[in-house]
């Protein structure tokens, strides 16, 4: 979320085209770490409303229906930043979406899977999967979200925090394992 | 730290600072020799790893430009990156997952094991088990092989748990958390695992060995070492009289350096070390250095690998512990009624959250895919470690249609799988999947082959010059001042991981090397 905020202060200083806006749902994993129940998307290289239909396409790719749509947001964010870099990226991109049609944002999940498997091997949608499964899974709200705990180096390792907490199993005898240092 | 004049011909020179060319350069260099490490990469340390997933990746990976061709899946799944190794000073080492397991002695004679197998370029090691297992107790010593000299083994961790229960319950007998170059107690300077489970990433304790803190700055101690970051080599220059003279490569600031040399070992992991002999082709030498047999770049092997997920209705939080510390090895032997010959270990193993969709899983999106990532939580995870088999046409060429920042050919990797990789696979998979059904895995999903790490064979060593590049020291067949210091001489795959292996093959290198020079052999 902290990067979700400081980018759209630094991006309002540019002429902003598009803009995706959500609420935080209270009692997501996301609630407990974001600093504000509002957030914000600026776009620069697209509409609101083909902001709107890379959002639903990204859903489409990599549905988690409980995931908030910060998270996504954070895919169109990078999409954005990508096309604003790169013409022929930005191109591709709003001919893939025309492709799609008007209606694609607003059609049923059933829809859209059909519509982008029918161009599942074109470079656009392949852009837009690898760019989801990238961004998506690598930021503090999926990580608290998949319940995945991160860099533990800070935190002393994962020793003493868990890395041999199952319980419903038996234990390895000790022959098969390691001894356990003693807790400083 | 020594300064090596570029004109000075006594230098031993090694391009690669990883298991073999690290290794080399402080068993050289404590033994009195002045040598120069040509080392591609930059040198990080404990303070810079970075422990954010893609960013380590981008920091530690050897990423210019390969092409490769084949019918393997890493073909298809990641086209542009056929093999996955470091370029860093440390190589590989510094994003290995520390799994030390020695050859069987059987796997060292493939070709009288396994027989005459069609389609498969097998040969014999040059070097008996009993010759190599000195070197093997010197490596596991000079690593801190847990569960070997006396080194306690590593603690079971939650994902560990979950595989020992299933492997016991199909009545597999050889399964422990490992022999792993990890510290499981504070030694040798460096401190004890603390079970963060960033090992890809760059151990911050440096408990998991690496030649990066480990022989790289013993090296530099002695005073015989001038280590040189960023440096490419391009070319392997030879005199009138065959041998080998000078290495020109390309500086930090791409400025073409030569630098003379006694005697020039090649440590740049599987891929490059033949690229490497290939682009320094001649009127003397037209297919290259160390080639006339015509076997540089071939029988290039990377072992079967693929992952094996079980998803459980309980919490597993694999990704907490060291990455891979567990093993079931009882399929490391040789029964042909399992359909295939040689065998292969199954590994503990596990992703972080941005990984796991990217590398880990079968190609996909949608419900079905997003639903195994939901159970991120309840997943356990290992891999499939098994020996390939060679074959002259799977090698590494010179692509002369893409070239690199240097405006060189870059590397070809061809790999077109045996019937027996096929088949050891498939029944990997299933005893994998097994392992997780035994115990109420609620679903298992079987992972893509990933980019080769395992990059070896290329340069082998043979007892017949014509099989091969180099004899059983690793010195090239042509060359006698031209050494192959990495996993590349290795004659085949085996099923254990290599590296443990090429460090054994170096420190007897670097006794050979030692005894030549005072015999002014070489």
């Amino acid at each position: 979320m902290t990067e979700l905020i400081t980018l759209n202060r630094r991006d309002l200083l540019k002429t902003t085209t598009g803009i995706l806006t959500g609420w935080v749902v209270a009692g997501t994993p996301l609630a407990l770490i974001a600093p504000a129940r509002a957030w914000a998307v600026n776009l620069a290289a697209f509409t609101s409303s083909e902001g709107a239909a890379l959002m639903r396409m990204a859903r489409t790719i990599a549905p988690h229906d409980k995931l908030d749509d910060a998270a996504y947001a954070l895919v169109i964010q990078a999409v954005d930043a990508d096309a604003g870099k790169n013409a022929s990226t930005l191109k591709m991109v709003k001919e893939g979406l025309a492709s799609l049609g008007a209606d694609f944002a607003a059609s049923s999940e059933d829809e859209r899977v059909e519509a982008l498997k029918k161009i599942e091997s074109s470079a656009f949608f392949q852009t837009m999967r690898v760019k989801t499964l990238q961004v998506l899974y690598s930021n503090p709200i999926a990580y608290a979200y998949f319940g995945y705990e991160g860099e533990a180096f800070s935190k002393g390792g994962y020793l003493f925090r868990g890395f041999n907490d199952l319980r419903w199993l038996p234990e390895v005898p000790a022959k098969d394992s390691g001894p356990l240092p003693a807790r400083a | 730290m020594a300064r090596i004049e570029f004109q000075d011909e006594s230098a031993v020179v090694i391009i690669g600072s990883g298991a073999g060319g690290g290794t080399l350069a402080h068993e050289l260099t404590r033994r009195g020799i002045k040598v120069v490490v040509l080392e591609a990469g930059k040198r990080q340390s404990t303070e810079t790893f970075s422990q954010v997933p893609g960013e380590a990746f981008l920091q530690l990976t050897w990423l210019d430009a390969r092409t490769q061709s084949g019918d393997w899946g890493v073909a298809k799944n990641f086209p542009t990156l056929p093999a996955w190794h470091c370029k860093t000073v440390g190589g590989t080492t510094v994003h290995w997952t520390a799994a030390t397991p020695r050859f069987e002695p059987w796997e060292l004679r493939a070709k009288s094991t396994y027989g005459n197998i069609p389609g498969a370029s097998l040969i014999d090691w040059p070097i008996s088990y009993v010759e190599l297992k000195t070197y093997y107790t010197l490596a596991e010593r000079r690593l801190g092989v847990t569960r070997r000299n006396g080194e306690p083994g590593m603690p079971a961790s939650n994902n560990f748990k979950v595989m020992y229960a299933g492997a016991k319950k199909l009545g597999y007998k050889r399964v422990h958390t490992g022999h792993m170059a990890i510290n499981s107690r504070a030694r040798d300077g460096r401190g004890m695992c603390i079970q963060q489970g960033f090992c890809v990433q760059g151990c911050k304790m440096g408990a998991k060995w690496s030649t990066l803190y480990t022989e790289i700055p013993r090296a530099e101690a002695t005073g015989n070492l001038d280590l040189r970051i960023e440096s490419t080599a391009t070319r392997i220059e030879h005199g009138e009289n065959g041998r080998v003279n000078a290495v020109l490569y390309r500086d930090a600031q791409s400025r073409e350096q030569r630098q003379r040399a006694r005697i020039v070992c090649i440590a740049g992991n599987g891929v490059e070390t033949p690229r490497l002999l290939l682009l320094s082709d001649s009127s003397k030498f037209p297919q290259g250095l160390a080639n006339s047999a015509g076997q540089v770049g071939r029988n290039y092997c990377h072992q079967i690998i693929g992952f094996a997920w079980g998803i459980f209705d309980k919490p597993v939080y694999s990704w907490r512990g060291a990455t891979l510390a567990g093993v079931i090895e009882d399929e490391v032997k040789n029964d042909p009624s399992r359909g295939f010959v040689g065998g292969y270990r199954m590994e503990l193993c596990t992703l972080d959250l941005p990984t796991l969709p990217l590398v880990g899983l079968p190609y996909g999106w949608g419900r079905d895919f997003a639903s195994i990532i939901d159970n991120y939580r309840n997943m356990a995870g290992m891999l499939i470690n098994g020996e390939d088999m060679p074959r002259a046409e799977n090698r590494i060429t010179l692509n002369r249609d893409v070239k690199d920042g240097f405006g060189l050919p870059v590397a070809n990797v061809h790999v077109d799988e045996h019937p027996n990789d096929r088949a050891m696979r498939k029944h990997a998979q299933t005893q994998m999947s097994r392992v997780y059904e035994s115990i109420g895995a609620k679903r298992v999903v079987l992972g893509p082959t990933t980019p080769a790490t395992h990059n070896t064979c290329s340069a082998r060593m043979s007892a017949d010059p014509r099989e091969g590049v180099a004899n059983a020291w690793g010195q090239t067949h042509d060359i006698p001042n031209l050494f192959i210091s990495d996993g590349s001489a290795m004659s085949t795959p085996g099923a254990a991981n290599p590296t443990l292996t090429i460090v054994a093959l170096a420190l007897r290198q670097a006794e050979f090397i030692s005894r030549e020079m005072k015999a002014q052999k070489i």
